[in-house]
């Protein structure tokens, strides 16, 4: 197992608010961890700065992604080495075709890595095929991105998006809320189809529901911008049971 | 002054005070408009009496106008005696003999648009027989068109063979006193197109002013005719994607379209000329007058139109819906950059009973520039069971650019049913992260998102025209952001 995320003493924030306040973690390809915390404990914003978002303000500490410095990217650059975001609230773009920004996307990371652009007959085989094991109806492939689609199926895109585009590291945001048991469970079945020994996965989510479908091999609590608690997946179940004010007494205590 | 054509040279000798250079080859008039200009036009052409009678008769009336100013425009004042009216097209002696002699900026821009490599050469105005011959080609398509008994020629050529169409037909949907731009044009008017397509005919292929045989520089102020006789249907292109090589400034031209019972013409548009510097330094004025008539019942004629060239674009395609059932359509993407301003639309004017109409304008502004849509419906007291369908949504591209919507509907009959649809949007920065994030880059994010806003439009153009728009707006939009 290789190292493939390194983040060390990671201070963030948007606009003056700071809300990352010292993080750190650390990220081996094969593994999959779970970041949970209260809402406003950073999550979100751990998940924007790796992808790369100009609105969130890195004043100091170092992201290493797979040894190069991930800060120096641009995000499509980011994107096209391997990083995938998941979405908590995808967004629309009206007459852009789905299959059409999802080719666009695979092609441009295709360039990125030396492969030859793939055709639009493939594109369709892998994409139909894609669509069957999330059991998402080929339709969607026609239809404007996200345009007019329930939470469930905006979610589902995401996860299609991930499946065809094969990240080396895939930070889902959230991708659980809102959905009903068995988009949760399509959604699970998507996550743990792309686990893979070159692969990492992180899940930012609130609840511990999601992880009783994709068993994560660490569990870190955030609180106040800062990890304050990692463990195990009997770590989930604990918070499950006690809430996060015990994480937040233990920190301060 | 005289009226007799043998003044002629006196009047092409007035350049020389002036200062220009003469050459045997070149061919104009001095700059300057006055009833001998006109006559001298008319001269050069060969014209028959009619038709200079017609042009003087434009000229007296405009005038009497006054250039409009209700537009949502702003330019400095057009001095129309600084303008020449008449140069013939240049000598291939005069043109770059090769593309190795064409500003490679240009070439660039054919290169990003993926113009083929031959059609470069045309377009850049290299000197045709050091080239290619073009005119098999061409003989080929004017053999099918004669065979169906399809007239299409350059409109110099119409008023000399086929006077009585030009007679019936000419002004008849614009007249020359229409407004101040047709009423100029209707006087001075350069050449153009006619189209005449006979009883029952289907046009057996798309006709281009491409393909026309003289296809040699028609103007700045362009005359074009089209009649579509009953139950016949054509399809025209009109301009091309390629930025067009042209020394004038202002373009005025007038498109007159005439559909008989049952007939259908469709009339689609690329515009793509100089639209001037960052500044908005010597960009083109359009000025254009475009008027369908459904005169026939149960005929339709449909406006596509992709604009994003020049620096002041004024244009309104219209449909008079005379004929009763008949349908008008007009489908619009505008796109305005740096200083560009656009203050265009439509008119669709229903008169006969069970009239249809549709309207969808896209406008993209980015830059500074100003962008209007301005659109007419109206219905008139007879025409029961008319419908209008409306759609104008504007598209915002940083900060300093504005989009503005004057519908206007005067509506006289109680059965009639009117929709009209607007929206104004950005796009924002969350959809520019979430392509980015899935590796695109910003510019190529914008161009997907400006198409698939567009696509309304663009599936109504013929496939490779559409190709091309696509191709085109990118290039319009480049640096648009960022």
């Amino acid at each position: 197992m290789s190292n493939m995320l390194e983040i060390n003493n990671l201070h963030a924030g948007i606009g003056e608010t700071q809300i990352l306040n010292g993080l750190d973690l650390t990220v081996n390809s094969g593994e999959i961890h779970a970041i949970m915390g209260p809402n406003g404990s950073g999550k979100s914003t751990l998940a924007q700065v790796i992808a790369g978002h100009a609105d969130y303000r890195v004043s100091a500490g170092t992201v290493s992604y797979k040894g190069e410095d991930l800060l120096e990217y641009e995000p499509e650059e980011r994107a096209r080495r391997g990083i995938f975001l998941g979405f908590q609230y995808p967004v629309e773009i009206p007459g852009v075709n789905n299959a059409y920004l999802l080719k666009a996307a695979l092609n441009a990371k295709r360039r990125h890595n030396g492969l030859a652009e793939i055709d639009a007959f493939e594109f369709l085989q892998l994409a139909r095929k894609k669509m069957s094991d999330l059991g998402m109806d080929p339709v969607f492939l026609n239809r404007g991105v996200n345009e007019g689609f329930s939470g469930g199926e905006k979610k589902r895109n995401e996860i299609l998006q991930m499946a065809m585009l094969e990240p080396e590291l895939a930070i889902l945001d959230e991708t659980d809320s809102g959905l009903d048991i068995d988009a949760l469970k399509a959604v699970a079945a998507g996550v743990n189809a792309l686990r893979d020994p070159a692969r990492a996965i992180v899940l930012v989510t609130h609840y511990q529901r999601l992880l009783d479908y994709v068993e994560p091999d660490f569990v870190h609590v955030l609180s106040d911008g800062k990890i304050a608690r990692s463990g195990d997946k009997s770590l989930a179940l604990e918070l499950e049971e006690k809430g996060y004010e015990w994480i937040r007494e233990a920190a301060a205590g | 002054m005289s009226t007799d054509p043998s003044n002629l040279d006196s009047l092409v000798n007035r350049r020389y005070e002036h200062g220009f250079v003469t050459d045997i080859e070149t061919d104009s008039l001095p700059p300057g408009l006055d009833e001998d200009v006109i006559r001298a036009i008319s001269a050069r052409k060969n014209e028959p009496e009619f038709m200079l009678e017609w042009r003087l008769k434009a000229y007296r009336h405009w005038l009497t106008m006054q250039e409009p100013e209700w537009a949502h425009l702003h330019y400095p004042k057009i001095d129309y005696q600084e303008i020449s009216y008449f140069a013939a097209p240049k000598s291939d002696k005069d043109k770059p003999q090769s593309l190795a002699d064409v500003d490679p900026k240009l070439l660039e821009t054919y290169d990003k648009l993926g113009i083929p490599l031959h059609e470069r050469a045309r377009l850049a105005g290299v000197a045709v027989d050091a080239v290619f011959d073009s005119v098999s080609v061409a003989t080929t398509f004017k053999e099918k068109l004669n065979d169906a008994g399809v007239i299409f020629c350059p409109f110099s050529e119409a008023v000399m063979e086929h006077p009585e169409l030009i007679k019936k037909y000419l002004g008849s949907v614009v007249p020359r006193r229409d407004n101040y731009f047709a009423a100029l044009n209707s006087a001075v008017f350069s050449d153009g197109s006619f189209v005449y397509i006979p009883k029952g005919v289907r046009c057996p292929m798309e006709l281009s002013t491409y393909f026309r045989i003289n296809a040699a520089n028609t103007g700045q102020f362009e005359r074009t005719l089209i009649v579509a006789d009953e139950g016949s249907h054509v399809s025209y292109l009109e301009g091309c994607t390629a930025p067009m090589r042209d020394e004038n400034q202002l373009h005025a031209a007038v498109v007159e379209l005439v559909a008989l019972k049952d007939a259908e013409i469709k009339y689609s548009t690329v515009q793509n000329w100089y639209p001037g510097d960052e500044e908005g330094k010597g960009g083109i004025y359009n000025f254009v007058t475009k008027r369908g008539d459904c005169r026939g019942a149960s005929s339709k004629i449909s406006w596509t139109q992709v604009e994003t060239g020049s620096a002041i674009t004024w244009k309104y395609p219209s449909c008079i819906l005379r004929g009763e059932n008949s349908v008008g359509e007009f489908y619009s993407v505008a796109v305005t950059n740096n200083m560009q301003q656009a203050d265009t639309g439509t008119k669709m004017i229903h008169i006969g009973r069970n009239t249809t109409s549709t309207i969808v304008s896209k406008g993209i502004s980015a830059g500074r520039a100003q962008q209007s849509y301005r659109g007419l419906v109206r219905v008139l007291p007879q025409a029961s069971g008319a419908r209008n369908h409306a759609q104008c949504d504007s598209l915002l591209i940083g900060k300093e650019c504005g989009a503005h919507t004057f519908p206007y509907m005067e509506i006289k009959n109680p059965t009639a049913k009117i929709e009209h649809e607007a929206t104004t949007s950005k796009i924002s920065a969350d959809q520019l992260f979430y392509c980015r994030q899935r590796g695109i880059s910003e510019e190529d994010a914008v161009n997907m998102i400006v198409n698939g806003f567009c696509k309304d439009v663009f599936k109504q153009l013929p496939m490779e025209f559409a190709v091309e728009a696509q191709a085109l707006l990118n290039v319009s939009l480049e640096g648009a952001v960022g």
